[in-house]
């Protein structure tokens, strides 16, 4: 599990259960690594913001993570984190390697309409 | 713009600036963090600290939440992930405006904007990023199997990275730009006497060349100027760092390498401008180091405070 405040998804029944149960899902897989702890963060820190969009971690080395690894969306990535952004169950969009706030705000704000608070 | 006002304003939230929020706020300062990255900077990058006194062994997550704890408990705001768009650090009311909608104002500013990885800035490497393109050799090295990789870089880390690439990749080749290396005699030796690595010197990547994932480099020969192609599957860039001082260039007095230029006190030549870290001119850059910067920098912003009110009050 990793060490961050987010919801991590630990199995596939709550792989599941996350994209059925929200309509705008973004699952970052990693590690502890300098290229994934950053994502988490900013991931932290948007989670108040974007009320909308249900944010969550997912362990990389985990048995579960083929899930995310091997989406036909992912097939060419060669750099952790794999961030993963679901619409419906359906992946609307994602990207290899460490992200800025600006990168990451720029997909949601495309992807996911947002709801002011 | 909406206003806020502090009696310090810490630009940079890794070890110095948080270091220098736990003193101020200690000591009752009214003191905001403004930090564009996560909190606690390059610390959370690091997975195991092996070397920060007192504690046997962390991961650099922990002991920055540590930090960003001890800080806020004392009665520090820390504003995280925010753009700084725009600074005044003259005058006795320096301001600080973020996301082209706050400011922020105060009588002491302290810097501890650090540094960050060094890249190319060549064509291709922002769009094969995580396609290819790696910063961090333990983190990326495992996509590598069997690959050939190239390690851009001549100093210790570039030549550590490329032998502990060699248990991944079927070649390793170095691409650097002068024609001898910066790194430890013996990291030289290990690099030169593993038969996975080959080098190439005097020479720059000039562009990364691919499709749905990096395909080749074209790399340029220094002296020839004469361009060649190379296939490969993955390049990890590790040619150091830079301080974060861009946006201090027309602001304060920075050195020839763009850092910041500090008395024994950390004071800059802007009265009430203080810096610390790895922002600033100095030979090592540890966590201890920026601790320690972070200290001073905070002991002599809070007596400058004090001195401004004291000063006030008499008028
Ligand atoms: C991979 C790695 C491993 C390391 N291992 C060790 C180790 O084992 N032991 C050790 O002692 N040291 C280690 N170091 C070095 C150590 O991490 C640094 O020397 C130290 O963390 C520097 O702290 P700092 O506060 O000066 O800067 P940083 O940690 O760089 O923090 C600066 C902060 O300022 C923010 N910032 C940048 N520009 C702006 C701006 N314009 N406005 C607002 N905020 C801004 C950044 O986002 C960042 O959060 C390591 C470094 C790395 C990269």
């Amino acid at each position: 599990m990793l060490d961050t405040n987010l919801t991590h998804v630990n199995s596939e029944e709550e792989f599941s259960k996350i994209l059925n149960e929200n309509e705008n899902v973004m699952i970052c897989c990693g590690r502890m690594g300098p290229m994934c702890v950053p994502v988490y963060g900013i991931m932290e820190e948007l989670e108040n913001e974007y009320t909308n969009v249900k944010f969550a971690d997912m362990a990389f080395d985990s048995p579960h993570a083929h899930l995310i690894r091997n989406l036909p969306e992912c097939r060419a990535f060669q750099g952790l984190p794999f961030t993963v952004y679901f619409k419906d169950g359906k992946v609307v969009k994602a990207t290899s390697s460490i992200q800025s706030m600006d990168q990451i705000i720029e997909i949601l704000d495309a992807e996911f309409t947002k709801v002011e608070a | 713009m909406r206003n806020y006002n502090f009696d310090v304003i810490i630009i940079g939230g890794g070890a110095a600036g948080l270091t220098a929020a736990i003193y101020l706020s200690r000591a009752r300062v009214n003191t905001i963090v403004l930090n564009e990255g996560t909190a606690g900077g390059q610390m959370v990058l690091t997975h195991e600290i092996a070397n920060y006194p007192g504690v046997e062994n962390i991961s650099g997550y922990k002991l920055a939440g540590t930090m960003k704890k001890q800080a806020v408990s004392f009665g520090t705001e820390i504003r995280s992930n925010i753009r700084v768009t725009g600074m005044k650090l003259d005058g006795e009311i320096k301001t600080v405006e973020v996301n082209d909608k706050e400011i922020y104002s105060a009588n002491a500013v302290i810097i501890a904007t650090g540094g960050k990885s060094r890249t190319l800035n060549v064509p291709g490497e922002e769009e094969f990023k995580g396609l290819g393109v790696s910063y961090c050799a333990t983190c990326d090295g495992d996509f590598f199997r069997d690959k050939k990789v190239i390690v851009v870089g001549g100093g210790n880390s570039a030549l550590e990275e490329a032998v502990s690439l060699t248990k991944y990749a079927s070649e390793v080749t170095i691409v650097h730009q002068f024609d001898h290396f910066q790194a430890f005699e013996h990291a030289v030796k290990e690099a030169e006497e593993n038969p996975k690595i080959s080098f190439i010197m005097e020479s720059r990547i000039a562009e990364f060349v691919g499709d749905e994932k990096l395909r080749k480099v074209r790399i340029e020969n220094q002296s020839t100027k004469e361009i060649t192609e190379k296939d490969v599957d993955g390049v990890f860039i590790l040619i150091g760092y830079v301080p974060n001082t861009a946006k201090l260039r027309d602001l304060i007095d920075l050195n020839s390498a763009g850092e910041i230029i500090t008395d024994a006190n950390m004071r800059t030549n802007i009265e009430g401008v203080f810096a610390a870290g790895d922002s600033i001119q100095k030979r090592f850059r540890q966590i201890t180091t920026a601790v320690s910067d972070g200290t001073i920098a905070a002991l002599n912003a809070a007596e400058y405070i004090h001195y401004f009110k004291t000063q006030l009050q008499a008028v």
